[in-house]
C-alpha cells in the first residue's frame, strides 16, 4: 500500500489537529496570525502537489482500488487547495467577525479540505459517502459559525436540514446499488456496467445518488438551500461552499458516470439535460430581482452549476475536459467576486446594492475586482469565464450532430447567458453610475486580500488569454474516462 | 513582425500602460490616446501604397502572420489582410483616430473614458485583420464591455440605462447564436480548424452536405445579421446610437457595426455557398425592410441623432443587398458600402454630438438657421446629408449604385425556380433616392435654413484647426473615394472573386421546404 498517495489528506488532517492543539499555546490577540499560517502551508501543500501530480501520470490506487490517483483527481484536488488558500486568508481577515473560537474555523476549513481531497480520489462508494459526510458535517458548523447572528444560525440550521435529506437520498442509494451489484467498489462496477445498466434497482439507486450529488452542486432540484445558506452564512464560508462543495459534487458525478457506470450515463441523456436547462433558466430568471451580491451569487451558482451539467450532459470527452476548465476558470472569478463581498461586509456591514453605488470613488481596486469578476461570469472574452462558456458549448454542439436535443440545450444556455447579462452587468451598473453615494470614506483592504485579490484577478485574465495551459491538462486529466 | 499586430495591439498596449497615468494628468491621457490611434491610424494608411508589393501569402493574403494559441482545438492568433479587409481596416483606424480627437467632450472621468476607448479601438481593429474565426469572434467581443461602460457613465438623455443594456444584451444574443453557427461550422467542416484560409481551402476541396448547410448557415445570418441591425432586430441601433457619447457613437455607428457584413462575406457565404442560396431570398426580403422601413422611420424622427441613427440602419441595408445579390459588381458595391458608410456614420455622428455640445439638444424642430451662425459645422453637415443621399461625388454613390448594377443582373432561387432580383433593386433604389431624400433634405431645410433660432445664441462653430480635424479627415476620405473609387474597388474585386465563383457553381440549391424536409429524415 502507498501511503504517499494520500500525502495532501494526511497533511491536511493531521495540521487541523495540530492546529487545535497549538491554539491552545497561543495568546487569543494572536490567534488570527494562525489562520494566515494556515493559509501559508496550504498553499506549500498545493504547490508541491502541483509540482508532483500536475502532470497528471498513470492512474495509482491505495487501499484495494478503494483510493485512486489519477489526472481528475490531481486536477480537482489542485482547485480545491487553491480555494482552501484564498478562504483562510478571507477568514484571518475576517476574524475579528467570526468571534471566539476562530482557530477551530480554520481547523475545520482543513478538515473539509481534507475531505473534499478525498472526494476527488474516492474510487468506492464508502469511500465516496465517508469524503462527502466530512465535507457536510463540517459545513454544517461553517454555516453557523457566527453563533450571535440569527442569520448564520438560520443558515446552519437550513443547510443541516437539507444537507441531513441529501444524505439520506446518497446513502439509500448507495444501499441499492449494493444490493443490486454486489459491489460497492467502481472498479467493479466498470467492469459489468453493460449489464447494471439495464438493471431497475440499481437504476434507482444510482439516482438517489444523483440527487444526493445534484444537493452539493446546487441544481436542479436540490437547489433551493443555495440563496438563503449562501447570504446568511459567514463570507469565507460561502465562498468555500460556491466553488469547493460544488466542485467536490462534480468530481464525484465525473468519476461515478465517467468510470463507474458510463453506459447507465449514456441512457440518461433527457434527465441531464432537464437538469441542466432547468437550473439555468431557474438560477438566471431568479437573480434579476436580487438587490445583495450574496444572494445574487447564490442564483448565478445554481445557473453556473447548471452551465456544468450542460458540459456534463454530453457525455464525452470534450465535455469533461470542458468541465475541468470551466471550474478551475470559476474558481478564480467566484473566490474574486467573495474576496469582495467579505470586504463589503465586514468594513461596510452589508452587500446590497445601495453600498456599491461610489465604489470605484472608495477603493478602485474592489471595483475593478468586481466588475472582471461580473464580466467573466457573464462569459465575455478575454477572460476566464469566455473560453470556459466556449468550450462547453463546444461540447455540446459536438453532440448535436448526434442528437438534435443539444441543439435545443445550447439555445437554452445562450438565452441564460442573454439573462445572466442583465444582472451582472447591472452589478456594474450600480457601481459605476448606480446614482448617489452616501458615503465616499476609502474602503481599506488589508495587504494579504489585497493580494489575494490580484492574484484571482491574474487568475481570471490568465485563464482567459492564455487558456492553452489549463486547457491541455484538463484535457489530459480526462485521458482515461471511459466515455 | 507583421504591421497588422501593431494596428490593433498599438491601442491594446496602451490601453494597459495608460492604467500607469494617474488620473488628474488629463493633458497627458489625452495627448497618449492621441498619438496611440494617431500611429495605428498611419500604419494602416501605410497598407494602402504597400500592399500590392507585399508578398501573397495563402488564400490571397497579405501580411500574413500565425502564432499558435490553443493548438489542440485549432485555434491561433492569425492575422492577414486582402482587399475586403483592407478599406476597412484603413476606415476604422481613421476613425478611431478621428473618435479620440473629437472625445475632449468628456470632461469627467476621462481616465476611464480613454482607456474603454483604446479597448474598444484595438479590440474592432482586431476583428478586421484576424484571419483565425475564432479570434474575429474574441476581438468583436472585447468591445461589448466598452460599450455598455460608455454609454452607461459617458452617455446622453434619460434613457441611457435602457440603451446601454438593450444595445448590451441585443448584440450577445446575436453574437452567442453566430458562436453556436461558428462552432458547429467548425465541427461540421471537419478541418478540425479555426484557421479561415485552412477552412476555406478544406471546404472547397470537400464541401459540407447541403442539408447542414441550410441548417448552419441561418445561426450565422441571424447572428451576424443581429450585429449589424438587420430588420427586424435593429431597434437597438437607433436608441443606442442616440444615447452614446460622440467617440462610442462614432466607432460603433461606423465601425463595429461592419463586422457582421463582413463576417457574413468572409465566413458565411464562401464556406456555405449552398447553403447561402437557401437562405438568400429571405435576406433579401429583410434588407429591403432595412432600407425602406428604415427609412420611414428616419423620415418621422424629430431628434437629429434618432435620424441619424434610423438613416445608419436604412444604409447597411444596401451592404445586405450587394451581400445577396452574389454578383461580382454588387459584392464589391457591398464592401464600398461599407467602407464609405463607415466614414459617413462617424461623420454625422461627430457633427451631431458637436451640436449637442453647444446646444445640449438635438431637437430638430427648435434647430434652424445654423448656417449663418455656424457656417463651417453646417456646411460639413449638409455635404454628409448629401452624401447620406447618394450623391455623386461622395464614396457612398459609388458603393450605392454598383450594389443597384450588381442586384439588376442578379437572380434568385425561389421555390425552385429563377426569381429576378430586379423588385428588389427598384425598390431599393426607390427607398434610397426618394426616401432618403424627403428626410435629408426636410432635415436640411429644418436646420440649417431660416431664421436663426434662439438654440443657437451661445452655440459656435469649432475653433482652431485641431477641433476641425476629425471633421476634414472624414469628410475628405468620403470625397476621395468617391472621385477615385480605383483605390478600394480593383482590390476588393480581386479579393470577392473567389466567393462569387463559389456562390455561382452549378449545384442543386435547395429550397427551405426540401432542406427541411431532407432534415427530418436525416434525424
Amino acid at each position: 500500500m502507498n501511503l504517499t498517495l494520500l500525502g495532501p489528506e494526511l497533511v491536511l488532517v493531521l495540521g487541523g489537529l495540530a492546529l487545535l492543539l497549538v491554539d491552545l499555546a497561543v495568546p487569543a490577540a494572536r490567534r488570527h496570525l494562525l489562520g494566515y499560517a494556515t493559509a501559508g502551508g496550504v498553499a506549500l501543500l498545493c504547490l508541491y502537489f502541483v509540482a508532483n501530480h500536475g502532470a497528471g501520470g498513470a492512474a495509482a490506487r491505495a487501499f484495494g482500488g478503494m483510493f485512486v490517483l489519477d489526472g481528475v483527481a490531481s486536477f480537482f484536488k489542485a482547485i480545491f487547495l487553491l480555494s482552501g488558500v484564498v478562504v483562510l486568508l478571507l477568514a484571518a481577515d475576517s476574524s475579528p467577525r467570526l468571534g471566539g473560537g476562530i482557530t477551530e474555523y480554520y481547523a475545520l476549513v482543513l478538515f473539509a479540505l481534507a475531505g473534499m481531497c478525498l472526494a476527488a480520489s474516492a474510487n468506492d462508494f464508502s469511500v465516496m459517502y465517508v469524503a462527502l459526510e466530512l465535507i457536510t458535517v463540517t459545513f454544517y458548523v461553517l454555516t453557523s459559525f457566527e453563533r450571535s447572528r440569527a442569520a448564520s444560525l438560520e443558515a446552519g440550521v437550513k443547510y443541516l436540514i437539507l444537507g441531513a435529506l441529501s444524505s439520506g437520498f446518497l446513502v439509500y442509494g448507495i444501499a441499492l446499488a449494493f444490493g443490486a451489484s454486489g459491489t460497492m467498489s467502481f472498479d467493479e462496477l466498470a467492469k459489468h456496467s453493460p449489464e447494471l445498466a439495464s438493471n431497475r434497482l440499481f437504476q434507482l439507486g444510482v439516482l438517489m445518488i444523483f440527487g444526493g450529488l445534484s444537493f452539493k452542486i446546487a441544481v436542479f432540484p436540490f437547489q433551493v438551500w443555495a440563496p438563503d445558506v449562501y447570504e446568511g452564512a459567514p463570507v469565507p464560508t460561502t465562498a468555500f461552499l460556491a466553488i469547493g462543495s460544488k466542485a467536490a459534487g462534480v468530481v464525484l458525478l465525473v468519476r461515478l458516470f465517467g468510470f463507474a457506470v458510463p453506459d447507465l450515463a449514456l441512457h440518461w441523456e433527457p434527465l441531464w439535460m432537464t437538469v441542466a436547462g432547468v437550473s439555468i433558466l431557474y438560477g438566471s430568471l431568479c437573480a434579476i430581482p436580487q438587490r445583495g451580491l450574496r444572494r445574487l451569487l447564490g442564483y448565478s451558482s445554481i445557473a453556473n452549476g447548471g452551465f456544468v451539467m450542460v458540459a456534463l450532459s454530453t457525455m464525452s470527452k470534450a465535455g469533461s475536459a470542458a468541465v475541468l476548465f470551466y471550474l478551475a476558470g470559476y474558481l478564480f472569478t467566484v473566490l474574486a467576486a467573495f474576496l469582495v463581498v467579505g470586504v463589503l461586509v465586514h468594513r461596510v456591514g452589508k452587500d446590497d446594492f445601495s453600498v456599491l453605488a461610489g465604489l470605484h470613488h472608495r477603493s478602485p481596486l474592489l471595483a475593478a475586482v468586481l466588475a472582471a469578476s461580473m464580466i467573466s461570469l457573464a462569459g465575455v472574452p478575454p477572460l476566464a469565464g469566455f473560453f470556459g462558456k466556449f468550450v462547453v458549448l463546444r461540447a455540446v454542439v459536438e453532440q448535436g450532430a448526434a442528437s438534435h436535443a443539444y441543439f435545443w440545450l445550447a439555445a437554452v444556455a445562450i438565452v441564460g447567458v442573454v439573462i445572466s447579462f442583465w444582472y451582472y452587468f447591472g452589478v456594474i451598473r450600480a457601481m459605476y453610475w448606480g446614482g448617489d453615494a452616501p458615503d465616499l470614506t476609502p474602503i481599506p483592504i488589508s495587504p494579504t486580500l489585497r493580494g489575494a485579490m490580484i492574484l484571482c484577478l491574474g487568475g481570471i485574465l490568465c485563464l482567459g488569454v492564455f487558456p492553452s495551459a489549463i486547457w491541455e491538462a484538463a484535457v489530459a486529466a480526462v485521458a482515461g474516462l471511459g466515455i | 513582425m507583421s504591421p497588422l499586430l501593431w494596428i490593433p495591439g498599438i491601442p491594446l498596449a496602451a490601453a494597459g500602460l495608460l492604467l500607469f497615468i494617474p488620473g488628474s494628468f488629463k493633458v497627458v491621457l489625452r495627448a497618449f490616446t492621441l498619438a496611440a490611434t494617431a500611429a495605428s491610424a498611419l500604419l494602416a494608411l501605410n497598407l494602402l501604397p504597400a500592399f500590392d508589393a507585399a508578398p501573397i501569402g495563402a488564400g490571397g493574403y497579405r501580411f500574413v502572420q500565425q502564432i499558435p494559441w490553443v493548438p489542440s482545438l485549432g485555434i491561433s492568433l492569425q492575422v492577414g489582410v486582402d482587399g475586403v479587409n483592407l478599406g476597412l481596416v484603413v476606415m476604422g483606424a481613421i476613425v478611431a483616430f478621428a473618435a479620440a480627437c473629437t472625445s475632449w467632450e468628456i470632461r469627467e472621468r476621462t481616465k476611464e473614458f480613454y482607456f474603454l476607448l483604446l479597448l474598444m479601438t484595438g479590440g474592432i481593429l482586431g476583428a478586421f485583420v484576424s484571419l483565425d474565426v475564432f479570434f474575429l469572434y474574441v476581438f468583436h467581443e472585447l468591445a461589448l464591455v466598452p460599450t455598455f461602460i460608455m454609454i452607461g457613465v459617458w452617455g446622453r438623455g434619460e434613457r441611457r440605462a435602457e440603451a446601454a443594456f438593450q444595445i448590451t444584451m441585443y448584440l450577445t444574443l446575436g453574437a452567442l447564436v453566430a458562436l453556436v453557427g461558428l462552432i458547429a461550422l467548425y465541427l461540421q467542416s471537419g478541418a478540425q480548424t479555426f484557421d479561415l484560409v485552412r477552412l476555406t481551402e478544406h471546404l472547397k476541396a470537400n464541401p459540407m452536405p447541403v442539408v447542414r448547410q441550410v441548417f448552419v448557415f441561418p445561426w450565422l445570418m441571424f447572428g451576424f445579421g443581429v450585429l449589424v441591425s438587420l430588420w427586424p432586430f435593429h431597434t437597438w441601433a437607433p436608441l443606442g446610437y442616440a444615447s452614446a457619447p460622440t467617440p462610442t457613437a462614432m466607432l460603433h455607428a461606423g465601425v463595429l457595426k461592419k463586422f457582421g457584413l463582413y463576417a457574413l462575406l468572409k465566413v458565411a457565404l464562401p464556406l456555405m455557398p449552398d447553403g447561402a442560396k437557401a437562405w438568400l431570398p429571405l435576406l433579401a426580403w429583410l434588407c429591403l425592410g432595412n432600407i425602406v422601413y428604415c427609412g420611414w422611420v428616419a423620415m418621422r424622427q424629430k431628434d437629429l441623432n434618432l435620424l441619424i441613427g434610423n438613416s445608419s440602419v436604412a444604409h447597411v441595408g444596401f451592404a445586405f443587398l450587394g451581400l445577396v445579390s452574389g454578383t461580382l459588381v454588387g459584392l464589391t458595391g457591398a464592401v464600398v458600402v461599407m467602407v464609405t458608410h463607415g466614414f459617413l456614420a462617424a461623420l454625422s455622428f461627430a457633427l451631431s454630438g458637436w451640436l449637442h455640445s453647444q446646444t445640449q439638444s438635438l431637437d430638430m424642430t427648435r434647430m434652424g438657421g445654423l448656417l449663418k451662425r455656424l457656417p463651417f459645422a453646417g456646411t460639413v453637415m449638409v455635404m454628409a446629408m448629401f452624401a447620406g443621399c447618394g450623391l455623386p461625388g461622395f464614396g457612398n454613390f459609388v458603393g450605392e449604385m454598383m450594389v443597384l448594377f450588381g442586384g439588376w443582373k442578379s437572380s434568385l432561387l425561389i421555390c425552385g425556380g429563377l426569381a429576378s432580383l430586379k423588385p428588389f433593386v427598384a425598390a431599393a433604389a426607390w427607398g434610397a433616392l426618394m426616401i432618403a431624400a424627403v428626410y435629408m433634405l426636410r432635415a436640411i431645410r429644418g436646420i440649417f435654413h431660416g431664421p436663426v433660432a434662439e438654440l443657437w445664441a451661445s452655440a459656435s462653430d469649432p475653433a482652431g484647426w485641431w477641433r476641425r480635424l476629425p471633421f476634414v479627415i472624414l469628410l475628405g476620405s468620403l470625397l476621395v473615394i468617391g472621385v477615385w473609387p480605383r483605390i478600394l474597388t480593383d482590390r476588393i474585386a480581386t479579393a470577392v472573386r473567389p466567393v462569387v465563383e463559389a456562390m455561382a457553381q452549378p449545384k442543386p440549391a435547395p429550397s427551405l421546404a426540401t432542406a427541411a424536409a431532407a432534415a427530418s429524415n436525416l434525424r
